[in-house]
């Protein structure tokens, strides 16, 4: 399989402060890939970095095409999605809107609605709830809308960040489920920032371990999920 | 209770110049997230370009597309020039820069045109409208160029593609961003938007209060109550605002006897205030819903 | 495996050898003496213009104490300096009080009168305070001329008020000793505030500003420290207004429009919001500037101000204090 993500070197600035020191990570393609890590340790800045949302120096290369330096519109439109921390929801916005703002950068009136039911066919509780300010839903839903809304880019990379922050267990199984469905069938690759490292473990193929802004490991997830030492040592469980 | 009746009218008829301003303000709001303290500066001084164009001889309708178009492009690049290095800075700072755009706009206009009061002319005419004296044509043709405005604008925002991204630009700068939204461009649309309503307020507005670099500082106030009234986030319910603000001013003054001429301004304030201790969204405003 | 930090003394940071502490007190201390020769070093009229400047300082104190430390957005502050100043007026000219009562009164009416403000402001956010007390600032001029109240505030004329002399038989003429007075004033209300600031409750202000709801669930009385803070702050700016009536010797409605107001709100943006030494370079620029402007060109003097304070917020977004802080940064170095 060949890389669809690659960085090289990179390192992350905010302001004057160095966050991200010489990373090296990869996602293949139709792969999921996990990066762990406690607060702080630079998964948001990391995401955030292959965005463009933030000063980097190194290489980022997109199927190829180096994105690093490139505007964050652009970057999305080469078919990086990319979820944010905290949902990101258009909270004044209702359900539907939110997934129409989603496709914003397509074009063809029948495909997007034809996309837009098959983002409620994933979650049906959104097409109960698609007339509703978004602000008014519940945590679990409103990250089910981001995802919903990073799939109207028909993206071939998805960036999650945190997806089961400040969710009920039973809600995270039904999401990690539906991400699992998404990147078999959709083919969207992913790369999984999270804390709950099991759950990440259980999804992904292979995983980066970060600290402080720097590598500290990698290597196929069933490694890190079997080897005792390194999750008592890294993993907390 | 025809003095009454008379009063509300007439109060209808200020009311439509307030609701024309509201309705600008409430437009760069839903553009921006903020309120644009020089929209009435900016108002003027488009219009005082219409009144030129026509002192050149250039037919009235001609001049009131021309300065539209005009202030639209000079609203973009007062977004794209003035305010690009506040980019990101806190909102104070905009608001300060704001204040500088009016008083550059307020004393070049004073400067260029100089300070005494000028004729605009209507396009609607003079004389009786239907045989009545309570409403002139003017008045009549200004409420409606202010609802067909309004109606424009909800078809826009509502229901095309780039009035949905510019509302997620100034609503999630920053997911509009990831959803690859052009952020700065639809800001800056907005504001080419904004001056454009504005310009045509201000052609509106001329004939009736006369043309002069002061003339929108107190006619933007009332704009600012009419949109807070009727609430930020709804169009209709500004210009429904700008209206009753006109019918109170001119109740309360007509009706309260200390409220001399001076004090029509402050009252009609105080109201607003009151409205908003009520109603902190205003009357038709959908409360903003936050999760904690 | 796992890498055991080493602990370490927090390090010690220092601009050319002296630690920040150390800078604070030379500065304030190079301060005190500049304000010490100024009434003997220059003439009257300067001392009087520095006079002002400093009014002005702490009338932007006051705005920044609510908006800078509070987060509660006000462009109507110069309803409470006009309060402030007439209170003084009335005081002295009609009521034949000492002007040395008369601040007092007139800080003890304004706090008063901007608690009663704060408590209906208290469901107001935003964008919706700065129109209500832009609505204040326009209404207290008008309500001022009114026939109503004319007995008391002379209308649109005003109050002429005399200027007070040197007590004691000091030998300073009228300016050096109103000078001497506000600079008095003045630092017993810097320290007043520092010292706010830095206590609980100044945590408590700042936490209401930053996050309501969670300064809520922590305990903190949210509407009771923002009215009392709406009337603290109208106590500042009010004893400013007080001593400019004295210094200027007349009140008048027109004096205190809202042009007074945005300006005093720029004051606090230039100076720095949050910041209590930038009030004093907020001062400053709301009584030089506009003369600056000007005097570059008569006919344009708004557009040339509207140009210097675009330059200004380009180049300081953050206030004179937010480049003090850039700067300082630059210099920095371990020790």
């Amino acid at each position: 399989m060949s890389k669809l993500l690659e960085a090289r070197q990179l390192c992350a600035f905010y302001g004057p402060t160095q966050v991200l020191f010489a990373l090296g990570l990869e996602v293949e393609d139709g792969g999921i890939t996990t990066l762990l890590g406690a607060n702080g340790a630079g998964k948001t800045t990391t995401l955030r970095s292959l965005s463009g949302m933030c000063r980097t120096s190194g290489e980022i290369r997109f199927d190829g095409k180096t994105i690093g330096g490139r505007a964050t519109e652009d970057i999305v439109r080469l078919g990086i999605a990319h979820v944010p921390q905290g949902r990101g929801t258009f909270s004044r916005q209702t359900v539907e809107e939110n997934l129409q703002i989603g496709a914003m950068t397509r074009s063809g009136r029948a495909a997007i609605a034809a996309d837009v039911e098959r983002v409620y066919g994933y979650f049906p509780r959104l097409k109960e709830r698609r007339t509703q300010q978004a602000g008014t839903l519940s945590g679990g839903e409103q990250q089910m809308l981001a995802v919903g809304r990073a799939m109207m880019l028909r993206p071939r990379l998805m960036l999650l960040d945190e997806p089961s922050f400040g969710l009920a267990p039973l809600i995270v199984e039904e999401l990690f489920g539906i991400l699992r469905t998404l990147n078999k069938q959709e083919k969207v690759s992913m790369l999984l920032v999270e804390q709950n490292a099991s759950l990440a473990l259980d999804l992904a193929d292979h995983a980066y371990l970060i600290e402080t802004g720097r590598l500290v490991m990698e290597g196929p997830a069933q490694q890190l999920r079997d080897d005792e030492n390194i999750r008592k040592a890294y993993l907390g469980y | 209770m025809e003095l009454f009746l008379h009063q509300v009218l007439a109060g209808l008829a200020t009311g439509g110049i307030y609701a024309c301003m509201a309705l600008a303000v409430v437009m760069i709001y839903q553009a921006i997230d903020h309120l644009n303290f020089a929209q009435g500066e900016m108002a003027m001084f488009s219009t005082f370009i219409a009144w030129q164009l026509i002192q050149w001889g250039v037919p009235y309708w001609v001049a009131f597309v021309l300065t539209i178009g005009i202030s639209f492009i000079a609203g973009v690049l007062i977004d794209r020039i003035v305010l690009r290095p506040l980019h990101g800075q806190h909102i104070l700072a905009h608001v300060v820069a704001f204040i500088a755009l009016l008083s550059i706009f307020n004393s070049t206009a004073g400067f260029i045109w100089d300070w005494t009061i000028k004729n605009f002319a209507s396009p609607f005419g003079s004389g009786q409208l239907f045989g009545q004296s309570l409403i002139g044509p003017h008045d009549a043709g200004m409420m409606m160029v202010t609802i067909i405005m309004l109606v424009l604008l909800y078809l826009f925002f509502r229901h095309t593609r780039i009035g949905l991204a510019m509302r997620a630009a100034a609503a999630n700068p920053e997911s509009a961003q990831l959803a690859g939204i052009r952020v700065g461009w639809m800001n800056a649309l907005g504001w080419g938007m904004a001056a454009a309503i504005g310009a045509v307020a201000g052609m509106l507005i001329a004939p009736v209060v006369f043309l002069e670099p002061n003339m929108m500082l107190s006619i933007l106030l009332y704009g600012f109550a009419g949109a807070v009234v009727g609430g930020l986030t709804s169009p209709g319910g500004a210009v429904l605002g700008g209206f009753m603000v006109g019918v109170i001013e001119n109740l309360a003054g007509t009706y309260i006897p200390v409220v001399g001429r001076e004090m029509k301004l402050s009252i009609a304030l105080c109201i607003i205030v009151a409205v908003l201790c009520v109603k902190p969204s205003g009357l038709f405003g959908r409360p903003v819903v936050t999760r904690v | 495996m796992l890498l055991r930090p080493e602990t370490r003394e927090p390090p010690v940071y220092a601009v050319a050898g002296l630690t920040l502490a150390q800078w604070k007190v030379i500065l304030l201390a190079a301060g005190l003496v500049v304000a010490a020769i100024i009434p003997f070093a220059l003439k009257n009229f300067y001392i009087f213009q520095i006079t002002l400047a400093i009014i002005y300082a702490v009338a932007i104190l006051g705005l920044n104490l609510l908006t800078g430390f509070n987060g509660q957005f006000s462009l109507g502050h110069s309803a409470f300096y006009a309060i402030g100043a007439y209170t003084a007026a009335i005081m002295m000219e009609n009521l034949g009080i000492n002007y040395v009562w008369a601040i007092p009164a007139a800080a003890a009416v304004c706090f008063v009168f901007g608690f009663l403000f704060g408590l209906p402001a208290l469901r107001l956010e935003g964008i919706y305070l700065a129109l209500a007390t832009f609505a204040l600032a326009i209404a207290i001029p008008q309500a001022l001329k009114s026939s109503v109240v004319e007995e008391w505030t002379g209308g649109v004329q005003g109050i002429v008020i005399i200027k007070p002399d040197a007590p004691f038989g000091l030998p300073l003429n009228s300016d050096q000793w109103l000078y001497v007075l506000t600079v008095v004033v003045t630092i017993i209300m810097y320290v007043c505030a520092v010292n706010l600031v830095n206590s609980r409750t100044g945590r408590a202000l700042i936490a209401i500003r930053d996050h309501p709801v969670a300064a809520s669930a922590m305990g903190i009385n949210v509407s009771l420290y923002k009215s009392l803070t709406f009337g603290v702050s109208a106590l500042y700016t009010g004893v400013a207004g007080a001593l400019g009536a004295i210094a200027i010797a007349f009140v008048a409605p027109d004096s205190f429009t809202f042009v007074l107001a945005v300006a005093l709100f720029v004051g606090l943006v230039v100076g720095g919001v949050a910041s209590i030494p930038g009030t004093l370079v907020g001062g400053l620029f709301v009584l030089f500037v506009p003369n600056i402007a000007e005097s570059v060109s008569k006919g344009l003097a708004g557009a040339v101000y509207g140009v210097i304070l675009l330059l200004v917020i380009y180049l300081m977004p953050s206030g004179a204090a937010g480049l003090a802080r850039l700067v300082t940064a630059k210099l920095m170095q371990r020790r």
